[in-house]
């Protein structure tokens, strides 16, 4: 796949970096990440990286060490659809591991694995600050929660309905 | 009903939206210090207020204020740290969720009191509808002249942008958060220089939590010692509490700081208490890096009086007997819970969150990791405790930031108060993991409202 933002894509960009002052474009380089991920097949790899490097004006090596800092860039393909479930004190109290490890058995992969048809990946993440309403996942942009067997069900359903 | 200042208009429908906003006192608060007060004279009546951080530290806003340098011809940031990460901590978001006007007032007052024009609001990545939902606001803030330039007529300027992070608790200590906002790696900063000299690209910086920027709408609306005559002592105000774990109502709630501990969890109007009859056998307070307590020394102080939901009650007995007010993640463990267990997944937490610069953090979270995992599936030896402990304390102090700290104390907390429980996972391997050990004497004696609700 070339990497390449489209028009709208390049707009933003140059929007984000006029949010800063004049020579500070570096501080784009969160945000730029986020929309290269969006772009790029939901992960980042070494192209995606020097691309951005390149529109931003700085090293490879700034993007790198950014990128494998923050936990919500990912380094490697991931499926289409990633459930990231906390499983942090709060959750586990209302029983994270179980819902974990219900998605293991429907899915049958391990954490951090993705399904054979490339649809689901399964990740752990730590604290989303939606402990009032655990158990809980990200899936996208928006939180999934008061997690249920029942309703991990209707998630799984729901994505393979988009899916086809 | 607890008085309130931050979501007494919360019920009304569309408050999201300007109009609603503004239709029901929304921006007369902006009006008041733009047109009629100095900056000096906002920041006098934050310093009255008593107001303090609401992000965790507690630390007096007025006086934060004062701090910050005002070289000439330098430009001065404030920065809205919305990174809530902190586990057991949502209330930031139910903030910026529903009422994201009051956060865009709040800004533009304390942007105004303290010289900045160009401010930044650095949302923790995950969070990721929200900064729609707050751009839309300042989009329709802009469009009614509460942004922008020549502000209502004026003469003062002032942009807001949203910066989105990417994963990442450590971002929440304000140099960090800087750091990451430069587009760094979110490694904390060696102070000094303090941010309010060389913070954001170098320039003087003030960086405050959410809920501490929205309470100054209500302080300039009723004014500064009004605002101090909610709360108790030196918790003036009300303050955001937001609660989970084992409890009957989950959720966000505003209070007067004069209740008691009890009375927030059994209440109806708050927790609602426990869910299916179970008693209470430990909570923490304030977010996970503050020390937990057993029941009976989180209702009552170990002087024997009601501990109350204030920053000095929470705080009674220092560490041995109490706990802290922090960030107001009250998180509630009812008997069924293990607390080797909890405490495993908290350290677990600050292993992943930790940065990698101190090495008595970056080693030592992993360290203590591993070993209450081992205790936790019976594996465990007798001097495992005392390691643990050992390593606590060889983290606690010895690091560039508090983070450190925040996952030497949960850990140091729980050997402190539920050694027995620990032991008991040593000496009974087999039992450790197929069932929790239960109340013990953490509750003794039950508090009378425990007792009832287990009826």
């Amino acid at each position: 796949m070339a990497v390449q933002f489209s028009e709208e894509n390049l707009n933003k960009v140059k929007e984000i970096i006029a949010r800063y002052p004049e020579g500070k474009q570096k501080s784009a380089l969160l945000p730029v990440l986020h929309l290269a991920q969006e772009s790029f097949g939901g992960w980042l790899s070494a192209e995606s990286m020097d691309y951005v490097a390149s529109l931003l004006q700085i090293e490879p090596i700034e993007v790198y060490e950014v990128a494998t800092f923050y936990s919500m860039y990912n380094l490697k393909p991931v499926g289409k659809y990633l459930f990231e479930v906390c499983h942090t004190g709060p959750c586990m109290l209302n029983g994270s591991d179980n819902i974990i490890d219900y998605i293991k058995e429907t899915l049958g992969i391990s954490n951090g694995e993705t399904t054979t048809d490339g649809l689901f990946t399964l990740k752990t993440v730590e604290c989303l600050g939606a402990c009032g309403y655990a158990p809980m996942m990200q899936l996208g942009k928006h939180f999934r929660e008061h997690l249920t067997k029942a309703k991990v069900d209707e998630i799984i359903a729901e994505c393979r309905s988009k899916a086809n | 009903m607890g008085r309130k200042l931050l979501l007494d208009k919360a019920h009304i429908e569309g408050i999201r939206y300007y109009d609603t906003y503004r239709n029901n006192g929304g921006y007369a608060a902006a009006e008041k210090a733009l047109k009629s007060m100095s900056p000096e004279l906002v920041i006098e009546e934050v310093k009255k207020s008593g107001l303090r951080g609401r992000g965790g530290a507690g630390f007096p806003t007025g006086l934060k204020w004062s701090f910050l340098a005002k070289p000439e011809g330098v430009p001065r940031y404030l920065v809205c740290n919305a990174d809530e990460s902190e586990p057991g901590t949502f209330k930031d978001r139910y903030l910026m969720e529903f009422l994201p006007h009051l956060l865009i007032e709040g800004l533009l007052i304390s942007s105004f009191a303290l010289g900045a024009n160009c401010t930044y609001i650095y949302i923790r990545g995950e969070y990721a509808w929200i900064p729609d939902i707050l751009e839309e606001a300042i989009n329709d803030a802009k469009k009614n002249n509460w942004l922008g330039k020549n502000i209502q007529g004026t003469g003062y300027d002032l942009e807001i942008y949203v910066q989105r992070g990417a994963g990442a608790y450590i971002c929440g200590e304000e140099t960090a958060l800087i750091e990451s906002l430069e587009g760094k790696r979110g490694n904390p900063r060696i102070k000094p220089p303090f941010p309010a000299v060389k913070g954001l690209w170098q320039s003087p910086t003030v960086v405050n939590n959410v809920e501490t920027l929205a309470a100054v709408v209500p302080i300039i609306n009723i004014g500064g010692d009004e605002y101090a005559k909610y709360g108790t002592g030196k918790s003036t105000g009300t303050k955001l509490i937001s609660a989970c774990g084992n409890i009957n109502k989950p959720g966000v709630y505003e209070i007067d700081m004069n209740i008691s501990v009890e009375e927030f969890i059994y209440s109806d109007e708050f927790c609602g208490g426990i869910p299916n009859g179970k008693r209470l056998k430990a909570c923490i307070p304030g977010g996970s890096s503050v020390p937990i307590l057993p029941a009976n020394l989180l209702l009552k102080t170990a002087k024997g009086e009601p501990r109350m939901m204030t920053y000095e009650s929470l705080n009674d007995g220092g560490f041995a007997t109490g706990s802290m007010m922090g960030s107001g993640g009250f998180i509630v463990l009812d008997e069924d819970q293990c607390v080797v267990r909890h405490t495993m997944s908290l350290a677990r937490f600050y292993h992943h969150e930790s940065c990698g610069q101190c090495s008595p953090c970056r080693e030592g979270t992993g360290w203590m990791k591993k070993v209450l995992l081992n205790i936790e599936n019976g594996k465990g030896k007798m001097t495992d405790i005392d390691l643990l402990w050992d390593i606590q304390r060889k983290i606690e102090g010895n690091t560039i930031c508090p983070l450190g700290d925040a996952a030497a104390w949960p850990v140091a907390a729980a050997i402190r108060h539920f050694r027995d429980e620990f032991e008991w996972h040593v000496t009974h391997p087999e039992e450790a993991m197929i069932r929790n050990f239960g109340l013990a004497h953490y509750a003794d004696p039950l508090p009378v409202v425990a007792t009832a609700a287990a009826v």
